[in-house]
């Protein structure tokens, strides 16, 4: 019994360790800061911190959801959500108000984040690009919904740690009919 | 039957109020899909949603599947999607183009563009039977008509033309491309698609009702101010998306100033109220170009309608000076389709555009700041009155002082529930027709 459990060791030692997602230079370190920030934002929404959410950008970044998965900006374009941190500071306020009247069920959301990859670092800024998959429910009333689709995030390296300069969310359903609509960010 | 069960349905529409049933009975609904949307014209789309021959795009009237489709030669035809041979339904996408002819993905039955036959494989196999005697050719919408590109379809043979039947309401589609030096409109190629678990009217009634915005929508109303406010003081300018936010909490007195308007057929318009005429540099230019266009006069005349609404009863929604039409699809008493559709004005600089833009993504887009507590109120709303807890719904407000005159119900207070009054008043003309 002993031999044959000594074996795959044995191999294993032989090869080095698999290099992290080597393509684009990202290293270990970088997928888990990464990803601990994707993490974190979607922790933000679940547990209804919108001001951390926000904090979460630059001071010019957007939250972009496209209408269907050609869509190439924000700009000028119909969009489910474009929304840089003003917008954002209104969504907040709106569903925090008393009178929010479809705050009034119970609601919230539980997210899960995977599929990280680091797509490109860019050697002179340090911005990094991700791309991830999303699986969101949500609880309205007595029901849950069900979403799912895809991050892109676009990040800046600050003194504060990595800030989001762009998210895009390309929803699974984006051209199907909305049951009730979205009041949060997905 | 429902004439049985319900006797009356009269009765069940008083001047000033309604009976509940009229939004949750399922036979009452039935009988709405057959004799109002099956009745009247039903928005099928614009004419720039399909630009070249064999583009199509799907839609229903009442049950009835529909499809617009181009033809050569320009003319757009309303064929049922149905394959004359066994049924199926021959546009398998919601929209496209498709290719040289309209092909059956079961048995290869071919068709024209404008849904006759163009063959049919083995025809040795029909040689001896009655076969020659069977109508062979898609069946379309017995009438067609457009109005300034906006095209609608009729499922009755016969009735008022288009234009009669809009009657003054065409002034929303006036409103829409007299705004464009070149009069004309172009479709966003984009729509939102939201599901209302009400029923149809109460997004039709609440279209036109002024009391709701500050009550309903106060929570963004407040918080856009709050925004509108720090970005003032931060840059010294308020953008004009945050004013289109804040607007729904001007007060109730605002509000009552505005008229109302209630025509035949159900079509009934809100003035305006958010004063989307600026004196900034892009409006400026924007106005120099419409009156190098039109002249002074009708240039002003054009900007200076006031209309904030104006609903094509029983199913349009059209916001002219933003450019924007939502049109609804009853699914069941208690769920309704809205589609969401945005129109880029021709000729016009960026800016205008992207001005009304805002609205289309802020208030119309599935993440909408304002609908979320509109959707919420129609849906307890449907759930109130599946309820035995009363039977009526109250239209009373200012009953008795709208003014009449001929067929136009006018009131000069815009909270008064007139618009819901006059759409009833259509509504059982309508459903009592030839009973």
């Amino acid at each position: 019994m002993a031999k044959p459990a000594s074996k795959p060791k044995r191999a294993a030692a032989k090869q080095p360790a698999a290099p992290a997602r080597k393509p684009n230079g990202a290293g270990q370190d970088l997928q888990r800061e990464v990803e601990q920030l994707l993490f974190r934002q979607a922790e933000a929404l679940d547990e209804k911190r919108w001001q951390e959410f926000i904090e979460l950008f630059t001071a010019d970044g957007m939250y972009w959801m496209p209408p269907a998965p050609h869509y190439t900006t924000w700009d000028g374009m119909p969009a489910i959500f474009a929304e840089d941190r003003d917008l954002m500071t209104v969504r907040m306020k709106r569903v925090t108000h008393p009178h929010a009247w479809s705050q009034a069920p119970e609601w919230g959301t539980n997210h899960v984040v995977s599929n990280v990859v680091v797509e490109k670092v860019d050697p002179s800024s340090g911005d990094v690009h991700v791309r991830s998959r999303f699986h969101m429910v949500e609880l309205r009333r007595d029901e849950l919904r069900h979403f799912a689709g895809s991050y892109r995030h676009h990040l800046k390296r600050t003194k504060d740690g990595f800030r989001i300069k762009l998210q895009r969310v390309d929803m699974m359903n984006a051209q199907a009919p909305y049951e009730y609509v979205l009041q949060a960010w997905v | 039957m429902l004439h049985e069960r319900i006797p009356n349905l009269k009765a069940l529409v008083e001047p000033d109020r309604v009976h509940r049933l009229c939004y949750t009975d399922p036979e009452i609904f039935e009988l709405e899909l057959a004799n109002i949307f099956e009745k009247c014209w039903i928005y099928a789309g614009h004419e720039s949603q399909v630009k070249k021959p064999g583009d199509f795009w799907t839609f229903q009237i009442g049950r009835q599947p529909l499809a617009m489709i181009r033809g050569h030669g320009g003319k757009i035809h309303v064929l049922y999607n149905r394959c004359p041979h066994r049924g199926t339904q021959i546009f398998g996408a919601r929209y496209g183009n498709a290719g040289d002819t309209l092909t059956c993905s079961y048995h290869s039955w071919r068709y024209h563009y404008d849904g006759t036959i163009e063959s049919v494989p083995l025809a040795r196999g029909y040689e001896g039977t009655t076969f020659a005697s069977h109508d062979c050719n898609m069946q379309r919408a017995p009438r067609v008509e457009s109005y300034r590109g906006f095209v609608f379809a009729s499922l009755a043979e016969s009735g008022p033309s288009l234009v009669e039947w809009l009657g003054p309401a065409k002034v929303a589609f006036d409103d829409i491309c007299d705004r464009s030096p070149e009069g004309e409109v172009e479709v966003v190629m984009n729509c939102y698609r939201v599901v209302q678990r009400s029923n149809w009217k109460f997004f039709m009634e609440n279209q036109l009702d002024a009391v709701h915005p500050s009550v309903t929508h106060e929570s963004t109303g407040r918080a856009a101010a709050d925004v509108e406010f720090q970005i003032q003081r931060r840059t010294g300018e308020k953008p004009l998306h945050y004013h289109m936010l804040s607007a729904f909490v001007i007060p109730f007195e605002k509000w009552d100033s505005l008229e109302t308007f209630g025509y035949p057929y159900g079509h009934t318009i809100l003035g305006g109220y958010m004063g989307l005429r600026p004196q900034d540099p892009d409006t400026l230019e924007y106005e120099r170009i419409l009156a190098k266009a039109y002249g002074e006069q009708k240039k002003d005349e054009y900007l200076s309608r006031n209309i904030h609404h104006t609903l094509v009863y029983p199913c349009l929604s059209v916001q002219s000076p933003l450019q924007q039409l939502r049109a609804i699809r009853p699914l069941a008493p208690d769920r309704t389709l809205s589609e969401i559709w945005h129109f880029r004005l021709k000729g016009v600089p960026e800016p205008i555009y992207r001005r009304s833009l805002w609205y289309y993504n802020l208030v119309n887009s599935p993440a909408t700041l304002v609908n979320a507590d509109d959707l919420e109120n129609w849906q307890k709303g449907q759930w109130g009155l599946a309820s035995r807890g009363g039977d009526w719904v109250s239209f009373h407000r200012d009953y008795g002082r709208d003014k009449i005159e001929g067929s136009v119900m006018r009131s000069s207070s815009g909270c008064s529930e007139m618009p819901m009054r006059a759409q009833f008043r259509a509504w059982l003309e309508y459903m009592t027709a030839g009973a």
